[in-house]
Parts: C-alpha cells; sequence; structure tokens
C-alpha cells in the first residue's frame, strides 16, 4: 500500500489539481472570466423568494364537461340512440339509456371518436362511465382524461407565469413544473414578492360583454365601478384572447392612467361589428367576473384599438397591461408554499456559516496536530485539500449552497478526519506487533480500507437519502455531505496515503512514532 | 495506547438506563407531543427587525386585534430581532404578510424589516411530514439491508436498534424541551443515522475480525476487546466532529442552532449507542465465529 508508481503519484496529483483549481473560480473578479463556473448561492443566502404555486383546475373540469354535453347528444342523434333524464351535474352528467350495449359500442368507439378520445399514452378513453341503476348511467372525466386536462393547464399556466415574470424584469428567474399540478418559482434576489405574487394571483380573463335588458342568453348581475347593479349579458362579444398587445397610457384630459390595447384582426372585426350594431349602448369590461368600467359606445370602433379607464392609478395600469399582455391563466394559481429571504439576512448567513466554518477548521486542526504531530500535519493537508476539491466539485457541478450547505461542509471538515483517524489507529497498533515499520504501515492502510469504506458508505447511504427526499435548503446540505464523503475517500486513500509513504520511506530505519 | 476498560461489566447497568430514558422518550413523543413547526403544521412565520426599545409583548400586543388565532412572538438571536408564527387559518388570505406588517409599521410607529417570511399551507405542509417520515424509515431501512448485505443479520438488528434508540431519544429530548421540529431537524435526525451507523460499523467491523481471529474466546471478551481496540479512534472522531458541531453552534446564527443542536446529541448519543447498545445484541444472539462460518456456507454452498 506505500508503494506508488509514478505514473499513479502523477495522476493522484494531477486529479486533485485538475478539480481544486476550480474552487478558486469562485474569487475572481466578473470580468476576467476564462471559464464562466461559480458555486451558485441559495436563495437563504443571497435573498430571494420561493414561491410553490398549484393550479385549482375545479372549474376547467367543470367548464370541459359542459363543453362536452352538445357534442354527446349530437351523437346519440346520429346514432338513433334514445336518451332521458339528462342532467348536468358539476363534474359529470348522469342519463337513462335504453340499450347499453349499443351505448357502449358507440362511446367507446376507438375509431373516429371525437367526442371521447382515446389517448394513445395512456391507453385510456378520455371520458369514462359507471353504471348507477338500471338503465342509469353517470359520464365523467377518466383519471387520465383528467391527468391530460391537468397537464395541458398546467403547461400553459407556466408559460404565462414565466411571461408575467419575464415582464416584471426579476433577474434569473427558475420556473420549473412539480408534480401534476404545481410550479416552483424561484426569484433569487427579490426582496417583496407581494406584486408578483399579486400579479399571479389573477387569472386576468378580461370580456367584452353588452350590458343589455335582453334576457336572450342570460345576464349576470355585477357591480360597476361606480357601485351600480348592472345587468350584463352573458355573451361574449370579444375576449382577451385577440389581444396582441396591451400598454399603460395616460389619458390627456385629466392626465388619467388608462391602458390601451391593440386587437388582432378577427379581434378587430369583432369588435368592430359590435360597437356599430350597439352604439349608444354601454359596453362592459369585465376581468376575472368583476367589472373594470362599463363606458358608452359612442362610435363605432373599427380600428381595432381601444383605451380601458379604470381609475387607475398608474402602477395599477401597468400591472393590468401586464396581465393583459401575458394572457390568461387557464385556471386560478394558488400559492401553498412561500419561503422569501431578505438580502441583509442572507449576508448575515454567509457571514456566520464562514465564521463558524474557520473557527471549526481550525479547532479540527490543531486538535490533529496535538494528537498526531507530523502525521496530523498529513491528515491537516489531506482536510485542506479535501476542502478544496470539495468546493471544487461544487463549483463543476454549479451546484446551489444553501447555508444547511455551509453546515455540510463544516460536518464534513469534522468527519473527514475520521478516515485518516482510523488508519492511523490501525497503524498504531499494528506498529506493536509488527517488527518492520514499513509492513506496519502497509498493513495499517490495508486493514482499515474495509472498515473505512463500510463506515462511508452508511453516511453515503443517508446523503442520498437526504437528497432525493429533501427540498430547497435541505438538499443543498446533502449535496455538500455526499461529495464531502467521496472527497474524504479521495484525500484520505491517496493524497494522505501517498505523503505517509514519503515520510515512511525517507524515515524507514529511524523508529516512528504516530 | 489501548486501554483495557471492562465494557462488557457496565452493559447491564448501561441498557436498564437506555431503556428507561427510552420508554420516556416514547413516553414524551406520544402525550407531550413534538413542537412541529410551520414547516409540518402549516402557517406563517416572519422574521423581523425592529429598533431595540421594542419588546415581545407590544408586538403581540399589536397582532391582537387581526384576529389570527395562535400568534407565537419570540426574541430570535440579537437585540430587536424578533419572530413572529401564525398558525394557519382556514381561510386563505393573500394579503396576509402586507397586513401584517401594516399594522405593525403603524401600531409600534417604527420601520419593520421582515427578514424572512415563510408561508407553509395545510397541504403541503402534511405532503413535507409524509416524506420525511418515508425519509427516515427508508434511511433505515437501507442501513439495515447493507449490514445484511456486508454482515450477518444478527449485526443488522443490533445495529438498527442502535439507530432506532438515537433517533427515537434525539426526538424525546426535543419533545421534552419543547424545541422545534422543522426541515432542518429531520436533515440533522438523518445525518446522525448516518454518523451512528458509521460508528457502528466501525467496531462491527473490528468484532468481525476479531471474531475469525480468537475463535476460543467468548462473544463478551471479543466485545470488550474490540471496542478498546477501536476506543481511541470513537473518541478522537467524536471530539473532531463535535468541535465543528459546537462551532456552527455559536457561531453559525440562529436559524442553524437547532439543527446543529440536534447533531451534537446525536453524536453523543450515537457514540454512546454504538458501544452499549449495537454491541450487547451481539452478545444476545451469542454471536461467535460460527455464526460467520455459516453465513460463508450459505454463500458457497
Amino acid at each position: 500500500m506505500l508503494n506508488f508508481t509514478k505514473i499513479n503519484v502523477f495522476s493522484i496529483y494531477l486529479i486533485f489539481f485538475l478539480i481544486a483549481v476550480f474552487s478558486i473560480l469562485n474569487f475572481q473578479s466578473k470580468d476576467n472570466v476564462l471559464i464562466d463556473k461559480k458555486v451558485n448561492l441559495g436563495l437563504d443566502l443571497q435573498g430571494g423568494s420561493y414561491l410553490l404555486l398549484e393550479i385549482n383546475s375545479d372549474s376547467l373540469i367543470e367548464e370541459k364537461i359542459q363543453s362536452k354535453v352538445i357534442p354527446i347528444k349530437k351523437l346519440f342523434k346520429e346514432n338513433n340512440l334514445d336518451y332521458s333524464d339528462f342532467k348536468i351535474k358539476k363534474k359529470s352528467f348522469t342519463l337513462k339509456i335504453g340499450d347499453i350495449e349499443k351505448f357502449e359500442l358507440i362511446f367507446l368507439s376507438k375509431k373516429d371518436n371525437l367526442v371521447n378520445p382515446y389517448i394513445d399514452n395512456y391507453r385510456s378513453f378520455e371520458l369514462d362511465y359507471k353504471q348507477l341503476g338500471n338503465n342509469e348511467i353517470e359520464i365523467f372525466f377518466s383519471k387520465f382524461g383528467l391527468l391530460t386536462i391537468n397537464n395541458a393547464a398546467l403547461k400553459q399556466s407556466i408559460e404565462i407565469v414565466r411571461r408575467r415574470i419575464d415582464d416584471v424584469g426579476t433577474k434569473e428567474p427558475t420556473i420549473l413544473q412539480r408534480g401534476e399540478k404545481r410550479i416552483l418559482v424561484e426569484l433569487p434576489g427579490l426582496k417583496d414578492p407581494e406584486r408578483i405574487k399579486k400579479l399571479l394571483g389573477k387569472t386576468a380573463q378580461l370580456n367584452f360583454r353588452l350590458v343589455t335588458e335582453n334576457l336572450e342568453f342570460g345576464v349576470d348581475n355585477l357591480t360597476s365601478e361606480t357601485g351600480e347593479v348592472l345587468k350584463i349579458s352573458k355573451r361574449i362579444v370579444m375576449s382577451g384572447e385577440n389581444l396582441i398587445d396591451a400598454q399603460p397610457s395616460i389619458q390627456n384630459k385629466q392626465n388619467e392612467p388608462t391602458v390601451s390595447f391593440t386587437l388582432d384582426r378577427l379581434g378587430a372585426q369583432k369588435f368592430g361589428r359590435a360597437t356599430t350594431d350597439n352604439v349608444g349602448k354601454r359596453l362592459a369590461i369585465v376581468l376575472d367576473g368583476k367589472i373594470i368600467s362599463a363606458p358608452n359606445i359612442n362610435e363605432p370602433i373599427t380600428s381595432g384599438k381601444g383605451v380601458i379607464s379604470g381609475n387607475f392609478t398608474f402602477q395599477e395600469a401597468t400591472d393590468l397591461a401586464l396581465l393583459l399582455r401575458s394572457g390568461a391563466l387557464p385556471t386560478p394559481l394558488v400559492v401553498v408554499e412561500e419561503r422569501t429571504v431578505g438580502p441583509d439576512l442572507g449576508e448575515d448567513s454567509i457571514k456566520s456559516g464562514i465564521t463558524s466554518l474557520i473557527v471549526g477548521f481550525t479547532l479540527v486542526i490543531f486538535f490533529m496536530f496535538y494528537k498526531y504531530r507530523v502525521f496530523g500535519l498529513i491528515a491537516n493537508t489531506a482536510l485542506i485539500a479535501n476542502l478544496l476539491m470539495l468546493v471544487g466539485v461544487l463549483t463543476i457541478l454549479e451546484a446551489t449552497l444553501t447555508l444547511p450547505g455551509i453546515a455540510g461542509i463544516i460536518l464534513t471538515v469534522g468527519m473527514a478526519v475520521d478516515a485518516n483517524v482510523l488508519i492511523f489507529e490501525r497503524i498504531k497498533e499494528e506498529l506493536k506487533t509488527e517488527k518492520s515499520i514499513i509492513h506496519a504501515f502497509d498493513t495499517g492502510y490495508t486493514k482499515a480500507k474495509i472498515t473505512v469504506l463500510d463506515a462511508n458508505i452508511t453516511t453515503l447511504i443517508a446523503a442520498i437519502i437526504l437528497f432525493a427526499f429533501g427540498s430547497g435548503p435541505v438538499k443543498g446540505f446533502a449535496i455538500t455531505l455526499g461529495i464531502g464523503i467521496i472527497t474524504t475517500l479521495f484525500t484520505a486513500y491517496f493524497l494522505a496515503r501517498h505523503l505517509t509513504s514519503m515520510i515512511v520511506l525517507r524515515n524507514k530505519n529511524k523508529e516512528i512514532k504516530i | 495506547m489501548i486501554k483495557n476498560i471492562n465494557f462488557v461489566s457496565k452493559f447491564r447497568r448501561a441498557n436498564l438506563v437506555s431503556v428507561i430514558i427510552f420508554v420516556l422518550s416514547i413516553f414524551f413523543i406520544s402525550f407531550k407531543g413534538l413542537n412541529y413547526g410551520i414547516d409540518f403544521k402549516g402557517g406563517t412565520l416572519i422574521e423581523l427587525r425592529v429598533e431595540n426599545n421594542i419588546d415581545a409583548s407590544s408586538i403581540r400586543e399589536s397582532l391582537n386585534s387581526m384576529d389570527l388565532g395562535d400568534i407565537n412572538v419570540k426574541k430570535f438571536g440579537k437585540e430587536g430581532d424578533y419572530l413572529i408564527k401564525v398558525e394557519q387559518k382556514e381561510k386563505n388570505n393573500s394579503n396576509l404578510i402586507p397586513e401584517i406588517k401594516n399594522k405593525l409599521t403603524d401600531y409600534l410607529n417604527t420601520d419593520v424589516d421582515f427578514r424572512r417570511v415563510e408561508n407553509v399551507g395545510p397541504k403541503v405542509s402534511s405532503e413535507l411530514l409524509e416524506s420525511s417520515i418515508i425519509a427516515i424509515s427508508l434511511a433505515l431501512s437501507a442501513m439495515l439491508f447493507y449490514i445484511w448485505v456486508r454482515f450477518e443479520w444478527q449485526f443488522s438488528v443490533g445495529s438498527i436498534i442502535a439507530l432506532l434508540h438515537d433517533v427515537v431519544i434525539t426526538l424525546g429530548i426535543f419533545s421534552v424541551l419543547s424545541l422545534e421540529i422543522n426541515l432542518s431537524i429531520i436533515a440533522a435526525v438523518l445525518t446522525i443515522v448516518g454518523y451512528s451507523m458509521n460508528d457502528t460499523v466501525v467496531i462491527y467491523d473490528r468484532i468481525r475480525e476479531n471474531l475469525s481471529k480468537y475463535t476460543k474466546i467468548s462473544i463478551s471478551d471479543i466485545s470488550n476487546l474490540s471496542i478498546n481496540e477501536t476506543l481511541a479512534r470513537t473518541i478522537i472522531t467524536s471530539v473532531t466532529t463535535l468541535l465543528a458541531l459546537v462551532s456552527i453552534y455559536i457561531l453559525g446564527g440562529e436559524i442553524l442552532r437547532g439543527f446543529s443542536f440536534a447533531m451534537i446529541l446525536g453524536v453523543i448519543i450515537g457514540t454512546y449507542s454504538s458501544i452499549f447498545v449495537a454491541t450487547p445484541i451481539l452478545k444476545f444472539f451469542k454471536v461467535s465465529y460460527k455464526t460467520l462460518e455459516k453465513e460463508e456456507e450459505k454463500i458457497v454452498p
């Protein structure tokens, strides 16, 4: 174990150097970037906001099931299938059917089934049914049908969340899907997430609907901005989908902040027709079920451009324009978890983390020197090398360093010497019985090897499980702990062993004490 | 410097103490319960900084009118730093945080700096609790499996009992002292599992080696010999680890205090359990060199 070929020695130091050199990258100034790699600071260290959003697809599913009503009725009619007692419930509908076998045949046909499409990747139909009574059945979305709806809604929501956040202009946001219904948003450097939370909390479904006495399409009684209750037709003249741009603007007359919008061609046509036909009537602008304003249509608007006013402050006008530009969310988003750390607390955490690292490190180094003298120095050299390599690997991986991550490094410092302690203690024992010093060192290393491996693998298992199940900061801890174990094994078994062999071989005729 | 301390003679007394503390811990955990933080209970946590002359009671007073349910205000580290915890209310108020901030600024008539805000919904908190329990169980089973593969089943049972001993007693102490259990405490518990295992493995390794070296000696004497042979290492490693941990505990700031305290407890209990819990179990199972031989026969039929 003490013999190293030149190639061995060369590769050990080469590996050490190649990895450790990356740790230096963290200290270079921004301008002189050769290789742009750095350890990222976690939100708890640099300050920022972590938000976990969840889509609430209940209303979407209700909407989707209702949109199935007409096609299904049509399908039954085309196939001469008699049914009765058709009832629409929240997320399903029930009906009575005479010929269930025929219904199954039509309902579960894989060929060109537009009403109940077969989803190939899930091997399942979009809709499912169960028999309630003798002839009564209930039709609802299958498990995979729901999954498909949720998935589409989630993908679309992520896109819109990204647009809204980019529009606000925060630096380097992270926006990721988490599971089936959640979106993770990380906003480094953001001190006050309230504005973003507000922007993400609005679905921003914009509708233009006429104020009417005509009850043909049904009406909603909504309260306008001035407090009067208006009857608003359920028929949507035009919706936010047709918007291509929206910008905050100032109306010259009263210096009032407003939002100017531009419509696409289809929208301009629809809007033009509606305003031409209804001159003199009032058009309500409804956002998420609330009236923003309900101005009079004075003249037809055919240019595809318009202005929304509604007693906004300039900030409100800016935010509304942003929401309209980014499009509507398919479902409301709820913040289910939030963690925000102010930048000054982050700085304090870095300071106290580094201080405790230096103090812990120094204490361990003195203790090891006191215990093992020359060999203590070897263990300490290995420890320093270990730290450099640990930071080097973190840099190569561009890992995220969190406060618990720093604790993981400090813990590694405390536990890393264990490998060398195990080896040295073993050698001590061997020196008692073994005449040849070289032989004693050799067997010491060989015999300690299994123990060192066993002992470290158990900690590694703990670290891997922490990484798999931990969230955020805890993951950071698992990363440094896990990588720390691997660099510890390398430095103890290659670097420290080589240093030990140099000392032993040089002094092989003298007495060596550990 | 191999010492010769008769550990085995102290096994009985130590085991009695362990059993009593273990039972007491379970008693406290089940009846007094654990003080779950917002990570597991849901709710809102705010770390704030105000001018020095403001005390916790005036912060509590200013929030009383807001009907927030159970409010907990306590000092957090430096003068003027406080931690507010608000229990999870049924209705989800997305404006809660700015409202609290305005209220405090008005009532205290001073600048209030929110340094950290955490808000965990009831669904997420129960998921976090669930995944933490899964993580700890998984870690224990992974260790059990690893030791079973590397050693024999008696060793694996011994090490798991020692691990349970450490985890339960650490949580018991947290229950007695009403210390908060949050995600970082779970991380600490998992690290304790790793550390305690590490310590146990070193002694087990030596016992296995000595069993095949001295076939005539009884397991008691083998245990004693092995513990003594590895004692220096056990102590030195515990000392260096504790040095690092104590430095985090004292200098690492408030956020890491609970974590490092749990780890310090765990290292002490884990070191103790490797000697006084894990080893006696081998004696209980009457492990001998034959146990090792049997295993080998099984592998090579």
